[in-house]
């Protein structure tokens, strides 16, 4: 069977992986009904594009922007802190993008 | 979004909403037997309330619950007294559960045992008190407690009238803590799906959390059911932006990161999941209950304060203080990773939307939402399967943490304002 990502509303541009996902065939299930593929290995829990985001546009789960693309992301993508930032909280770009870790405060572990 | 034109109108969900179809007939007229109180509030349970005024007297009255059907503990750890505290006690004192109280000091505190014995007798409760120095310590004010509890709990079994009660009686307030990705997609959605059934039968839902709004003040505005209530959101929105602000810090943390969420707004909206579709009838405070039936936030963020203390809800326990002091008879409690915690006076059901937390925790876990992740059931259908849990445990069926007497507390100093409060702090 292959891994599956949940689409919440019909106009989200991102999923939510609930298997792992290598590249490759993903399907999508809840408001979208089809076979799509990741472009990249993306853990469960994580976001994939459902379409090509351009750089500076909005990024829409639950029906609603959830941040702005700081680049532009391909269909397939990886959606996470590399590439998508919130429009209120700056320190959440500044984590660590596997761990969440901050890296703002790493002088004060002394 | 609003789709109410006029306070208390209510017209048939629209289609493809949670709430979308007929509400099964069985769950929107369902009756049951629960116990009327002098202020025509309705309970689910019967229960004695034993009251602590500082942590001094905290062993004692524990020791007098120990074992005693149906007698249930709060206390305030503080010799220094708080209104906040205070209010949120009496609260739970007169909740529609709470049938007697006896109110147990040590006899120095600033916290009156003897004041809150008057005031839950002034609501037509029976109730009463003592201080423990005047009681001949602890093995004698253990036995004194225990004697008294059993005269009040025989009083009330005898005479508090029953009256039939339906999903219209019912408060529910819904928490959520120890999320994960789940707790958006699933968890809070199914409690969304049923928030949704309540409110079309007449009930009154209440959820909470403000700093997890952060980001949604347009999205929570549009939700307004009269320019009232958009007023009050957008107050209560603001607050806590500040309160994030002056703290430098936004209700997001390393392990969410990890998980997979990116940004506050997003989760955010996966907490805000568990408001349903329904119109948002205004703001309530801790110790407040909602003014009239529908959907209704509760507000817990401390208010501007000269002494800047207080927060916003330092644990899980706290937030589901709250909610019960709003006069829920029943909670829900989401989390996605697990938790082992209950409530006194209000029964508090466990939902999971993650699966394997539910097969892992069983004994602990009341509904296994992530079925809607599986396609096993429609959010629909998941919230009419809550609603016949909740029904099954307002007509007196333990759910699990009620089962396992889990009934943690906690209430502590924290200043939100109140009408007639000149002293800061104190009473």
């Amino acid at each position: 069977m292959n891994p599956r990502c949940f689409q919440i509303k019909s106009q989200d541009n991102v999923a939510t992986l609930i298997d792992d996902a290598p590249a490759g065939p993903v399907e999508i299930i809840g408001a979208g009904r089809r076979q799509t593929a990741a472009g990249e290995p993306i853990a469960r829990g994580h976001k994939m594009a459902l379409a090509d985001i351009a750089a500076g546009s909005a990024v829409i789960k639950f029906g609603a922007r959830i941040g702005h693309a700081t680049q532009a992301i391909n269909s397939g993508a990886w959606v996470h802190l590399h590439n998508l930032a919130s429009d209120l909280d700056e320190r959440s770009a500044t984590l660590d993008l596997r761990s969440g870790a901050p890296t703002d405060t790493a002088s004060a572990y002394v | 979004m609003s789709d109410q034109t006029a306070h208390g109108s209510r017209r048939r969900p629209e289609a493809g909403s949670p709430g979308d179809g007929p509400l099964i007939p069985s769950a929107a007229t369902e009756t049951w037997s629960g116990f009327l109180r002098p202020d025509g509030r309705k309970g689910v349970r019967n229960l004695v309330l034993v009251i602590y005024t500082v942590e001094c007297a905290q062993h004692v009255a524990h020791a007098i619950a120990a074992s005693e059907e149906d007698v249930h503990v709060i206390g305030f750890p503080g010799c220094y007294d708080n209104a906040y505290a205070i209010r949120l006690m009496l609260a739970l004192a007169r909740h529609p559960n709470v049938g007697a109280v006896l109110s147990v000091g040590l006899g120095c505190e600033y916290t009156q045992p003897q004041k809150i014995a008057e005031t839950v007798r002034a609501s037509g409760r029976p109730a009463d008190w003592f201080f423990i120095q005047q009681s001949g310590g602890t093995k004698s004010s253990v036995a004194k407690g225990k004697e008294i509890v059993a005269g009040l709990r025989s009083q009330i079994r005898r005479e508090t009238p029953r009256e039939p009660m339906t999903l219209a009686d019912l408060v529910v307030g819904c928490e959520c803590g120890g999320s994960d990705g789940t707790s958006g997609l699933a968890g809070n959605p199914t409690v969304g799906a049923f928030f949704d059934l309540l409110v079309n039968a007449g009930g009154r839902a209440v959820f909470e959390e403000t700093v997890e709004m952060i980001g949604l003040r347009e999205h929570m505005l549009a939700r307004a059911a009269s320019p009232v209530a958009a007023r009050q959101l957008g107050d209560a929105y603001d607050k806590a932006a500040r309160y994030c602000q002056s703290v430098r810090q936004y209700s997001v943390s390393p392990g969410n990161f990890a998980g997979g969420l990116t940004t506050i707004e997003e989760k955010s909206l996966g907490a805000f999941a568990k408001s349903g579709s329904r119109p948002i009838q205004g703001v309530i405070r801790v110790a407040e209950a909602p003014r009239g039936p529908g959907l209704w936030i509760l507000d817990s963020v401390p208010d501007d304060h000269f002494m800047q203390f207080g927060f916003t809800n330092p644990n899980d326990t706290e937030g589901i203080m709250d909610l019960i002091s709003a006069g829920a008879q029943i909670v829900l409690f989401v989390t996605g990773r697990g938790s082992v915690i209950g409530s006194p006076i209000a029964p508090l059901i466990k939902v999971t939307g993650n699966s394997a937390t539910y097969r892992a925790m069983v004994e602990d876990m009341d509904f296994d939402a992530g079925r809607v992740l599986t396609g096993e059931l429609t959010l629909a259908q998941a919230g009419r399967e809550l609603a016949d849990l909740i029904l099954r445990v307002a007509r007196g069926e333990p759910s699990k943490p009620e089962g396992l007497n889990h009934r943690e507390y906690f209430i502590t100093y924290k200043h939100q304002n109140a009408p007639g409060l000149e002293a800061g702090c104190r009473v």
